[in-house]
């Protein structure tokens, strides 16, 4: 059951693994991945047509205008309005290649794709602020007090019903 | 990110995510998630790319409309279109360091941002 494992048709790159190992050659301890072998909660489907759908995403995104990430377990967020002119968008990232995001941002913020989603009545309608942050936070202790009240609270004063995470 | 997803959805909210990393998620465990089978950095799609983002999103937010009793991991059908499977994940499985140093300052995409905040 725990973990879900790819169908066979899926040649998925094994992070964890590569992680451990690149961890293992310069010597540093071994990263210490989220496990939660237990089930999630699963709550009732929705329609999505009749849906205020909120987007969280942790590609470092930031607007003109807003102070930029660090990169030493920042555990701040941003608030992205889902109106904003994608050319104002802005990343700042320590841990993946950000070339295309920074020539797109809709690569890990798919605020067009939402949009078109929401014009189109597929969604109901897409929430006035998205969250961002940056990932790489390696305290989960920090994630579960400082990120998540936070991502919450945004999410239940927006009163959406469904969430999209986006992580890179 | 699995974190949060499962935080949301034990309070209410209905959750979907996208990923590019099966085995970071199938690990958190998160309550539903579309796997994007590309390199990390794109997990909504390859860049200027409107039709195959639209796609990806609407099909991780499809997966809010189905009733499930366990966790779910779709596997999309998009194939990175930037280069060939096989030479992209080659250099994904080597075992190089490609993180930046980690400054507690602010690290602005562009000079010039940083004069602009508010």
């Amino acid at each position: 059951m725990w973990p879900i494992q790819p169908p066979d048709h899926v040649d998925a790159v094994d992070y964890i693994a590569q992680t451990r190992d690149s961890y293992a050659q310069l010597g540093y301890d071994a990263y210490r991945w989220a496990e939660h072998p237990d089930a999630p909660a699963l709550n009732a489907p929705v329609e999505l047509a009749g849906a205020r759908v909120g987007l969280v995403a942790s590609g470092g995104i930031y607007q003109i205008g807003q102070v930029a990430f660090h990169h030493a377990d920042d555990t701040g967020h941003r608030l992205i309005p889902t109106d904003v002119d994608v050319a104002d968008l802005r990343i700042s990232h320590f841990a993946y290649d950000t070339t295309d995001a920074k020539a797109d941002p809709n690569v890990v913020f798919p605020i067009d794709a939402l949009r078109t989603l929401e014009a189109e009545g597929v969604i109901g309608e897409l929430a006035p602020r998205a969250v961002t942050f940056m990932g790489g936070i390696y305290s989960q202790r920090r994630v579960r007090e400082e990120l998540i009240p936070a991502v919450e609270a945004e999410m239940r004063e927006m009163e959406v019903d469904v969430v999209l995470l986006v992580p890179v | 990110m699995g974190l949060i997803a499962r935080h949301l959805e034990s309070i209410g909210f209905v959750t979907t995510s996208l990923s590019s990393a099966w085995s970071i998620t199938a690990s958190a465990n998160p309550p539903r998630a579309a796997f994007h089978d590309a390199p990390l950095g794109h997990t909504s799609g390859p860049p200027h790319t409107p039709a195959a983002q639209l796609a990806i999103t609407r099909a991780a937010l499809g997966l809010v409309e189905v009733p499930t009793d366990r966790p779910v991991i779709l596997p999309l059908r998009q194939a990175w279109p930037l280069a060939p499977e096989h030479v992209w994940k080659a250099e994904a499985r080597a075992l190089a360091d490609h993180r930046t140093p980690r400054h507690d300052t602010p690290q602005y995409e562009r000079p010039g941002d940083a004069e602009r905040t508010d």
